[in-house]
């Protein structure tokens, strides 16, 4: 039967059966773990480029127009245009740069969300490692990017660059703690951080979108303004800031900043649907004929259409707005969350 | 167990890996990297700081508000209290009543903190 474990286990029996024939079969432990990063990789590269075509499409049809039609069928290869375009440009980099971190910053911009694809379970058996501290793991790897968004804007040597990289780093930051808080109501109904456990604890009960509403539109809501998109992006604002801490990139290295952004669109939409939407699970006992990664990408593709219909429905937040908003109303709420919630358990048993 | 952060391990140098080839791939087919190009216009204004196409004034690194410093700060203390959070949060079903009574004590001192830096306008502006 097609399932995400069958296709895990017939594919590594095929690698395996590679590595004997080659004579590799010794390197096991080094090579398993090279083959599943490209495969992510691919995976992400393939899923971005469609990503970036989706958000073009749907922005499109929010403002009454089309959107790129010309390049592949329904414009598909408008991402592998836009990539071969800003591969090829010329690689402007500024005089005074400060060379270490301006060349780093990309590479960890890219890297620390790539390395939060570890732990995200498209399917039961189908997660690269399930580790027992997945969630924690998440949150904690996803923090990189605030050293890649303060060491772009330092090294550009650039007023604009730094101004525009300390208010996006500030915003980051500022929404970091209503993000890791509104996921503790959570462990404390499942008592894990496993991803894998807490998709299993919604097996048995409901979703945790019904019991938590409140901490998934936390969630939802940082995890938009940690990737410094939507209605938060006052530190990409064109008008304002030049491009903020990209201002003195081109090329590639720009290229890296978008991807990485994408990625951790991507990585916190997954978090949400397998914490709160039931990650591979299907809505009704009677669909469980189709297979878990689809009802995964389809509960993906939905909390990432969300995402990119927030940017479209709401006018831009003004910069102590946008503050004010994570510091006084975003943190209490889930504070409160988490009270009400301890009570809950305490008093009923499962929590309602 | 232990194995399993390999896995993270060879993610992060297949990460960088992969990066440092699309920089290669980058310069190779720029113009001014492996192709080469003839300059028809003074480069030094091109990889000059760029302020809106005029001259720079002044120093580019200038004395920043406060007002970030403090925002770092009170994440900081925000940030481990969420520390302090998950071990309790993960064993809490175990703990009972009587851990719950103990962490709501700690979220009511972090949060009286919150309410000082409120009031003391900390936390306005940007």
């Amino acid at each position: 039967m097609l399932s995400g474990e069958n296709i895990v286990k017939s594919v590594s029996d095929l690698l395996h059966q590679l590595y004997a024939m080659v004579g590799l079969s010794a390197f096991k432990g080094v090579l398993d773990p090279i083959v599943a990063a490209h495969v992510m990789f691919g995976f992400i590269s393939v899923f971005v480029m469609f990503l970036v075509w989706m958000e073009r499409k749907v922005s499109a049809h929010m403002q009454s127009r089309i959107g790129p039609n010309r390049v592949g069928i329904f414009g598909l290869l408008q991402t592998v245009a836009d990539a071969i375009k800003l591969t090829i440009k010329e690689d402007i980099k500024p005089v005074h740069r400060d060379k270490i971190p301006y060349y780093i910053a990309p590479i960890i911009a890219f890297v620390a969300t790539f390395a939060g694809m570890v732990v995200i379970p498209f399917d039961k058996g189908m997660v690269v490692q399930d580790l027992n501290i997945g969630l924690l793991y998440i949150i904690a790897i996803t923090s990189f990017t605030v050293i890649a968004i303060l060491s772009a804007g330092w090294s550009s040597n650039n007023k604009f660059a730094l101004l525009g990289g300390f208010r996006s780093a500030a915003q980051i930051v500022s929404y970091e703690v209503p993000l890791v808080l509104s996921l503790v109501p959570v462990i404390m109904m499942t008592g894990t951080l496993r991803l894998g456990g807490i998709v299993e604890y919604q097996s048995q009960n409901h979703w945790f979108v019904l019991y938590q509403f409140i901490a998934f539109f936390i969630f939802i809501t940082s995890a938009t303004a940690e990737a410094n998109r939507a209605p938060f992006d006052i530190p990409e604002a064109e008008s304002e800031l030049i491009g903020g801490f990209h201002t003195e990139y081109s090329g590639v290295k720009f290229a890296m900043f978008f991807l990485g952004e994408y990625i951790a669109v991507i990585v916190s939409s997954a978090v949400a649907v397998t914490v709160f939407l039931g990650g591979w699970l299907p809505p009704f006992a009677f669909l469980a004929f189709v297979p878990g990664f689809i009802w995964f990408m389809i509960k993906l593709l939905l909390v990432i259409y969300l995402v990119m219909a927030f940017r479209w429905t709401f006018p831009r937040l003004r910069v102590d707005q946008l503050m004010d908003f994570g510091w006084k109303v975003l943190i209490p709420v889930a504070i409160l969350n988490i009270l009400v919630t301890g009570f809950c358990v305490l008093f009923f048993g499962k929590g309602v | 167990m232990l194995e399993q952060y390999g896995y993270v391990l060879v993610f992060l140098m297949a990460g960088i890996v992969f990066i440092l080839g699309a920089f290669i791939t980058g310069w190779a087919l720029s113009p001014n990297g492996l192709l080469g190009l003839k300059y028809k216009y003074k480069k030094e204004v091109l990889v000059d700081t760029y302020e809106c196409g005029v001259e720079t004034y002044g120093s580019s690194w200038f004395r920043f508000n406060v007002s970030f410093y403090l925002y770092a700060l009170l994440f900081v203390i925000f940030d481990i209290e969420t520390v302090f959070l998950y071990p309790w949060a993960v064993s809490f079903k175990a703990l009972g009543m009587f851990g719950f009574m103990e962490m709501i004590v700690f979220i009511l001192i972090l949060l009286v903190g919150l309410a000082y830096a409120w009031k003391k306008e900390a936390l306005k502006w940007e």
